[in-house]
């Protein structure tokens, strides 16, 4: 379990340095990022609004997004924080490999002489590949998601 | 800065015939006469009755700054009454939603109010039998707004008592509101997934102003659709492209798509942009719906409301609306350099699931607060706040295509990228301006 203990961590550090394309990288091919809008409250990202639902070619639309010198509210970047607490395994399915863990979480995404500050619990399903854990979905369970947020730029 | 408060002359002079002083973005006192007058005078966007199913429900909010609710009678009526107990001031309902039950009590005092807002009863009623309690407003119970409609499940409410009556204060705009519904094959919609609130620091004017910019997307949005139209490359045109790809790409299309798309303006700052054609024209084509539709208003009708979708329509001052996808943008001014915008999604009943999903799904890339595309809007926005605040030149440039004759003519359609859908709405602001008086109840 430590693998996926340790993988949680590391996702977070490819964030806070801005590698997004090897962030990307632990992404299975039908792996999904979502936010939804009514939280952990939320049973599934079609029936109600989320704030975020990507599929692979919507991450990478992000990504490349933000590589492009005309990303105008990128000047100046936007860099984040992750602060992560110990990881909890929920479940653990030797058959099918698939790992599910819980991990609170404080965000901090600073921009210029602005921060945004967010906390929740992020949840991670993650699946075995040919070269180790690959994310099928991460979660982010906000704690107010709805409330007026400002704009948030990179990935919590 | 400039006192305007008794100086109207001052106002009007802000606003002239091909450009706008910076002030209107920038002033706290405009902002602050803007809340007394422009909101109070203008039909404001509440909610929509579907928030509100059933009796007891209520729904509360900021109208202008003022703290209203939308209730749902006993007898199915919307009403939209100030949240405030006639005794204190107290709000009557702190949670944004919920069911009240057959009335409202106070949480202060206990006093307590029909879901119309009569009085109902208080404790130590013999203590107010000596008093002019009941000769004065705290006796009256919770004040109705002064003018409240209803246009297809859309509440609109007015702040003041007096000015133009609803359809003549929209006139066809409204039609914008009509193909919505009407694209419902039950003639019904409901709010469905919740709000989007995206705060931005900016004055409300730059938002609502950038609805009807048909020239920044090919800058503004560069990043977004080169990344867009790169991963999409090397796909032959006709293939079914996934939904944010078919919702982000035509955000690429050149200035003299734009241009042709057309507008048309009418009195009071409302506007269509996208007369002819828009963004949203070309989505797949859904043949069972549109079986459904025809069977629901005729061939000759249903095809008149499917090829009918504007990029937006703007209901002066405080709601812009898609046809298709089903989606609104509400705008509510919170000082003269922060707005707050919400977006909601529509289901339209006897449509299948995936127009609703098509309208989330557009609501989530173009107006969450994690948009693809709207980071670039907001940032702009938020750097015209502070790059105003320089010397030198005090004007901000609306002369796009103007042309004097314009002037005489309160409805005019023309192309797409002319900033008379701009002028328009500053010329609206000019005229609810000068009315210094909100009259009472």
């Amino acid at each position: 379990m430590m693998v996926a203990l340790d993988f949680i961590v590391a996702e977070a550090a490819l964030l806070d340095s801005g590698r997004f394309d090897d962030w990307l990288a632990l992404f299975a091919a039908d792996g999904h990022y979502w936010v939804p809008l009514l939280g952990a409250a939320q049973v599934d990202p079609l029936s109600h609004q989320s704030i975020a639902f990507d599929d692979r070619l919507l991450l990478q639309l992000r990504i490349d997004r933000l590589k492009n010198p005309r990303a105008h509210s990128q000047h100046p970047k936007s860099h984040c924080q992750h602060v992560l607490q110990r990881s909890v395994v929920e479940s653990n399915d030797p058959a099918t490999g698939e790992v599910t863990l819980r991990t609170p979480f404080i965000y901090i995404e600073a921009r210029g002489d602005d921060q945004v500050l967010l906390a929740g619990t992020c949840r991670h399903r993650l699946t075995r590949g040919p070269d180790g854990l690959l994310i099928r979905q991460k979660r982010i369970d906000l704690l107010n998601p709805q409330r007026a947020l400002p704009a948030i730029q990179l990935f919590i | 800065m400039n006192s305007y408060r008794n100086r109207p002359e001052a106002i009007q002079a802000l606003v002239q015939e091909d450009r706008v002083h910076r002030d209107l973005y920038l002033s706290d006192e405009l902002f602050a006469l803007e809340q007394e007058r422009l909101f109070a005078n203008t039909w404001l966007y509440v909610g929509h009755t579907s928030q509100v199913p059933n009796p007891g429900d209520y729904w509360s909010l900021e109208l202008a700054g003022r703290p209203v609710m939308m209730v749902r009678q006993a007898d199915g009526v919307v009403r939209v009454l100030y949240n405030r107990c006639a005794h204190k001031g107290s709000r009557l309902v702190s949670d944004e939603s919920g069911n009240t039950g057959k009335f409202f009590r106070c949480p202060y005092h206990a006093w307590t109010y029909r879901l119309d807002g009569a009085p109902l009863a208080l404790p130590l009623k013999a203590a107010y039998a000596d008093t002019r309690l009941t000769e004065c407003e705290s006796g009256r119970g919770l004040v109705p707004l002064a003018q409240v409609e209803i246009y297809r499940e859309f509440v609109f409410a007015r702040i003041s008592g007096t000015g133009p009556d609803f359809k003549t204060y929209f006139g066809e705009v409204l039609g914008a509101i009509d193909n919505m519904v009407d694209r419902s094959p039950e003639g019904r919609l409901t709010v469905g997934g919740g709000v989007l609130r995206n705060v931005m620091q900016c004055n409300w004017k730059m938002y609502l102003e950038n609805i009807n910019d048909t020239v920044h997307p090919m800058s503004t949005h560069e990043s977004a659709t080169r990344a867009a139209a790169d991963l999409w490359q090397g796909h032959a045109a006709d293939e079914p492209k996934p939904m944010a790809m078919e919702q982000m790409l035509p955000f690429g299309a050149g200035y003299d798509f734009f241009d042709k798309m057309g507008g048309r303006v009418f009195a009071n700052g409302h506007s269509v942009l996208g007369v002819h054609f828009s963004i949203h024209s070309n989505y797949a084509q859904l043949p069972e719906y549109e079986a459904a539709l025809r069977a629901a208003h005729g061939e000759q009708r249903a095809a008149d409301i499917l090829q009918r979708s504007p990029q937006n329509s703007v209901f002066f001052p405080s709601l812009s609306v898609k046809g298709s996808p089903q989606a609104i943008r509400v705008i509510r001014p919170l000082a003269a350099d922060r707005t707050l915008i919400e977006a909601w999604s529509f289901r339209a009943a006897g449509a299948p699931d995936l127009l609703f999903e098509r309208a989330m799904s557009y609501n989530r890339l173009v107006f969450s607060p994690m948009s693809v595309l709207a980071h670039d809007d907001v940032h702009l926005f938020e750097s015209m706040q502070r790059g105003l605040r320089a010397d030198g030149n005090e004007w901000v440039s609306l002369h796009r295509n103007f042309d004097p004759s314009e002037l005489a003519h309160p409805t005019l359609t023309t192309n797409g990228t002319n900033e008379l859908l701009m002028r328009n709405q500053f010329r609206a602001w000019a005229k609810y301006m000068a009315l210094t008086d909100v009259a009472p109840v």
